[in-house]
């Protein structure tokens, strides 16, 4: 089910306005990422499969537990996707959100579709229900190995309002190849996190220019934590989806050995930086307090020149 | 949770063979609608979970005021509330019987 206006869909208008990724809600992204109308939604809201701990807290549910997963085709080939609604619970990973993105990846060992897309909005393992999240976690990191060692790349898709935090993050890590926004976010620990625990002289969460310099799109792309720096809007994502799918790298020993080696290096080479623009000022960049103004297209000629966030590891 | 059920006959079935569709999210302040077209063409029930308890008057209202609007004969309604204002829950219960006119 989609949740799209009728009267622009049935003009023909679906594709092609610029519909901001952020803004959208998950089936939203879902209806304008994958070929139209091919999208065939598996436990829709219909089936009402929603969470069994949430009325113990006498918090509301929702009928698809804010994961919305499925099959559907992207420029023609068979993918399998799977959203989740950042705007219910912060997006967060509960006992059935959790299981049905399991399914969905084990369903790909027997479908063996072109890709699995994976659309990322969450803070993380859900309070209410954190045993069940937390065990949902580990066994979508378990399942998503199994997928990309059966040779079907697992994209994940970063740009909604909660990022990808806490075990969103960690999952995220184990993807194929990722596709950040400029109001993506990835990290395991959120800023208010940090600062609880470490103190605003650490790391102040009321500054987001911080925040975004830190965790945002662009750091993560200058520094290889993503493989794709996307427009915020539906389509760039699609293209970016697209593009990413036909660059999954292998999954072998060669690979996580050579990931192993840069974070390494990476450790070496600016673990004591204080700020991520000193961290783009040794990467190269002539003028690092420019980089968060940075137009999409001007952001793509700077990862050209710095020619080094081409690799394989994260 | 406060559950409310409100049943209503209409002159006609809401036009279209869409079997269902959803509508919202919920959020703070916000809610989803489900629709489903699995009722007798000139019944209407409107199911409704709701965090916010005492305003059964407030939802009866509003649901009576969208079934005249809109007459969705033939509709199985069925809302989760996440706190959502009176004019919020008119929108989205005429969105949802917009989607399913297709």
């Amino acid at each position: 089910m989609n949740e799209r206006i009728i009267d622009l869909a049935a003009r023909g208008e679906g594709r092609g306005w610029a519909t901001s990724w952020y803004e959208a809600s998950a089936r939203a992204r879902i209806d304008g990422l994958l070929d139209a109308g091919s999208f065939r939604e598996v436990i829709g809201p219909e089936q009402r499969r929603m969470s069994p701990h949430l009325p113990l807290f006498d918090l509301p549910r929702a009928f698809d537990d804010g994961m919305i997963v499925g099959s559907g085709r992207l420029d023609g080939s068979a993918v399998l996707v799977a959203a989740q609604e950042g705007r219910f619970m912060g997006g967060a990973f509960g006992e059935i959100h959790g299981a049905k993105l399991v399914g969905l990846l084990r369903a790909a060992l027997k479908l063996k579709p072109a890709a699995v897309l994976i659309l990322f909005d969450t803070g993380g393992v859900r309070l209410q229900e954190a045993n069940a999240g937390e065990t949902a976690i580990a066994e979508v990191m378990r399942a998503i190995m199994r997928v990309r060692a059966a040779g079907v790349p697992v994209i994940g898709l970063i740009g909604g309002r909660a990022g990808a935090y806490g075990g969103g993050g960690l999952i995220a890590g184990t993807c194929s190849r990722l596709v950040v926004s400029e109001g993506g976010r990835i990290s395991v620990s959120g800023p208010e996190v940090i600062e609880t625990n470490k103190g605003a002289e650490e790391f102040d969460s009321r500054d987001r220019a911080l925040v975004w310099r830190t965790m945002g799109g662009k750091h993560r792309r200058l520094t290889g934590g993503a493989d794709a720096y996307a427009d915020d809007t539906i389509e760039a994502f699609r293209q970016a989806a697209l593009d990413q799918i036909g660059r999954a790298p292998a999954f072998d020993l060669a690979t996580l050995e050579a990931e192993q080696r840069r974070l390494e290096e990476r450790l070496v080479r600016f673990g004591d930086c204080r700020d991520a623009t000193e961290i783009w000022g040794q990467l190269g960049v002539n003028d690092p307090e420019s980089v968060p103004a940075l137009t999409t297209a001007d952001f793509e000629t700077l990862l050209v020149s710095l020619g080094e966030t081409t690799h394989d590891a994260r | 949770m406060e559950k409310l059920s409100f049943r209503h006959t209409t002159s006609r079935a809401l036009p279209g063979a869409k079997a269902q569709a959803i509508t919202g999210v919920v959020a703070s302040g916000n809610l989803e609608v489900l629709l489903e077209r699995t009722l007798p063409p000139t019944e209407c029930t409107v199911e409704i979970e709701t965090p916010i308890r005492g305003y059964g008057e407030v939802w009866e209202a509003v649901v009576a005021d969208f079934v005249a609007r809109a007459e969705p004969g033939g509709l199985r309604i069925t809302i989760n509330d996440g706190g959502a204002r009176p004019d919020t829950v008119s929108l989205r219960l005429l969105q949802g019987a917009r989607l399913m006119e297709v």
